[in-house]
């Protein structure tokens, strides 16, 4: 969970033990990982079924497409990029899955995430060889990739032949762990391995601290960022793969702002949109804290004290972003100074 | 990038490509449009008639308007991710207004008065605030305008509770129907917004503050410029423009739905800059070109619409002619 960049303050002076510099330094790195623990003890203590293994099993299967379209979103984002065109590869990816699926389950599954890398490899390739910003590059791809799955689909959503190993994909569980978490799941220890222990890993930070640096060290950056926008349109298209396994449709017209909700779980996870540090698990802490946001304001309705209509949960998620945006800036301000 | 680094030939003459090149970053995008129009009087059948050319011209005019704000802002270095946000926002408390749910009012011109105002002011008020969070708390305005992006759009949908509002109110219908000397009245707004953008870039000290802020921020504060005043500025303009926008966008429609007034419209106005020929990098901008740029942009979609090319494949061809655009005009390193 401790962020990749700087050593981490070695433990000083232990007798200051639950001193008051201590506990700040413990919110500072932890924060997220603490308020997610108070967010979910608060529920389990409110709400009778809010550990029941069908809440649990729910939220999972929903935010895992979040969860993956936000890891390559990490990725990305620690060179110093942006991908914008997520949400709309994970649209695409729905669509070709959908429409492979009378082949079987492994075309309907390998090819979209085929798909995906080659969109993130024309990101990347754009991006690192003809010098343009990723902002801009990223920008068009989502409207090209959002034309594409238009074209495939006919502007309408496909259904999919119901292939057991398919819907297997989206709907099923092993030993009650639903298989779209469980995928989540090893692509976080996946990327946490990658950035931690892998030479990639350490190439990535690298350059996202310092680009012209790194190339004078002899890094090789462009391949970095292909690497990165790759893996971050591969793992777009296999959320789009969970999507239309998950509602038995690909849908050309889903994942609208997916790319900015994938951004804000990045940044409420704490890594800087200046590139060059980040971690991967505070990410998935991210990921959840505002999930989970939207499955305690429908237990909070269901309690009968106060109703708020689901169209709060935008704007409680974008207080929340705002908030943890000012702490972030304010603790950064303490550690300067 | 490289290439067109070579130096002056000694006659400080460029090399033959770099001309064309140099040429290509100046005028490419009033040259693309030319272009266009020349093509679409050719080829394309009743490209001329007046109801061909008011509807071009009343379907990119709320493009326009906030991107010429998005301009200010990217010309500050700072992007804003929240206007399609506020357009929403200001569609849906208009009727409200007008409707009088909120103020009763036995003088329904008081409600339409208040109706074109109080939402612009509003949106305006949350441009300050995406203002505030980039100039005094120092977040970065993709994350800063983010917030609002997210919440924007919820607020737009609680205070309507997510209904669709329907109406007719031919006196605040008229900011986006009205006809006054033939012509549509928001493509009048559109060129009075522009003319006095552009002019207010070039020809007064807002202007050079706005592009000193946005080509080296910390010279231009030693040197005086009242660096937290101008990104408060910009991000406020862009709010306000987008409240406007807002405004005609529910007017042409006669109704108000907060899920979907202003949707995708941050990306329009990037791609419009972008094309018009301002570097996102900031500290140059060109607010004529940003009108230049969302006209290519509509005039390729009306174009291949009108030759009976599907959307979705007019989509993939914008995103080539935006990618194509920027890597035409990017700046030669200094």
């Amino acid at each position: 969970m401790a962020t990749v960049s700087a050593p981490s303050p070695a433990p000083t002076a232990r007798r200051f033990a639950f001193s008051r510099a201590r506990t700040a330094s413990l919110i500072q790195r932890q924060g997220v990982l603490i308020a997610l623990i108070l967010l979910i003890l608060f529920g389990a203590l409110r709400y009778d079924n809010f550990f029941a293994a069908y809440n649990i099993a729910s939220v999972l299967r929903f935010n895992s497409m979040f969860g993956l379209i936000a890891l390559g979103m990490t990725f990305v984002i620690m060179t110093g990029g942006i991908d914008l065109s997520v949400g709309a590869v994970v649209a695409l990816g729905s669509v070709i899955a959908a429409l492979l699926t009378p082949y079987g389950m492994l075309p309907a599954i390998v090819v979209p995430v085929l798909v995906g890398m080659g969109i993130g490899f024309a990101n990347g390739w754009i991006i690192a060889r003809l010098a343009l910003l990723p902002f801009i590059v990223t920008l068009a791809m989502l409207l090209a990739a959002r034309g594409l799955a238009l074209l495939l689909a006919n502007n309408t959503s496909v259904g999919i032949t119901l292939d057991p190993g398919f819907v297997w994909f989206g709907q099923g569980d092993v030993l009650g762990v639903p298989v779209p978490a469980l995928v989540v799941g090893l692509a976080y220890v996946g990327g946490v391995i990658l950035l931690r222990y892998s030479r990639f890993g350490r190439h990535v930070l690298a350059v996202g601290g310092n680009e012209e640096a790194s190339r004078l060290m002899g890094l090789p950056v462009d391949r970095i960022k292909l690497g990165v926008y790759t893996l971050s349109g591969a793992l777009a298209a296999l959320a789009g793969v969970i999507l239309a396994a998950q509602f038995g449709t690909g849908q050309p017209t889903e994942g609208l702002g997916w790319e900015l909700s994938a951004i804000a779980s990045v940044v409420v996870g704490g890594t800087l949109l200046t590139g060059g540090m980040g971690s991967v698990g505070a990410t998935l802490v991210g990921v959840l804290l505002l999930g989970l946001i939207l499955n305690i304001l429908n237990f909070e309705n269901g309690h009968g004290f106060i109703s708020l209509s689901p169209y709060w949960q935008s704007v409680i998620r974008g207080t929340f972003l705002l908030v943890v945006v000012l702490l972030q800036n304010r603790l950064a301000q303490r550690r300067r100074s | 990038m490289a290439k067109a680094d070579r130096t002056l030939s000694p006659a400080g003459r460029l090399p033959m490509p770099a001309r064309f090149q140099a040429l290509g970053q100046t005028y490419g995008a009033a040259l693309a449009l030319l272009a266009l129009i020349i093509y679409n009087i050719g080829f394309t059948p009743f490209f001329l008639n007046p109801a061909t050319v008011n509807s071009n011209l009343t379907q990119v005019a709320p493009v326009v308007i906030v991107a010429v704000g998005m301009t200010l802002v990217i010309a500050t270095g700072g992007i804003d991710l929240s206007v399609g946000a506020l357009m929403a926002v200001a569609g849906a408390l208009a009727p409200l207004i007008f409707l009088n749910t909120l103020l009763p009012s036995d003088y329904p011109f008081i409600g339409i008065g208040l109706a074109l105002i109080v939402p612009v002011l509003v949106a305006g008020a949350f441009g300050l605030f995406n203002g505030s969070l980039v100039a005094y708390f120092k977040i970065q305005p993709i994350i800063a305008t983010l917030v609002l992006f997210i919440a924007g759009r919820g607020i737009a949908q609680v205070v309507t509770n997510g209904r669709l509002q329907n109406f007719t109110n031919p006196g605040f219908q008229y900011i986006g129907i009205g006809r006054p000397f033939g012509l549509p009245f928001q493509v009048i707004l559109m060129v009075v917004i522009v003319a006095a953008l552009a002019w207010a870039m070039r020809a007064t000290t807002f202007g050079r503050y706005v592009l000193a802020v946005g080509g080296n921020e910390a010279a231009a504060r030693l040197a005086g410029v009242p660096v937290t005043r101008i990104k408060l500025a910009v991000y406020g303009i862009s709010g306000l423009l987008a409240g406007l926008a807002g405004l005609i966008a529910i007017a042409i429609n006669a109704s108000s739905d907060a899920n979907s007034v202003g949707l995708d419209m941050e990306l329009d106005a990037i791609a419009s800059v972008a094309v018009g020929g301002t570097p996102l990098t900031g500290g140059r901008a060109t607010v004529i070109g940003t009108l230049i740029g969302a006209l290519i942009i509509q005039l390729i979609r009306y174009t291949l619409l009108a030759h009976g090319i599907p959307d979705a494949v007019a989509r993939i061809v914008k995103a080539a002619i935006i990618l194509a655009a920027v890597y035409i005009q990017r700046q030669r390193r200094a």
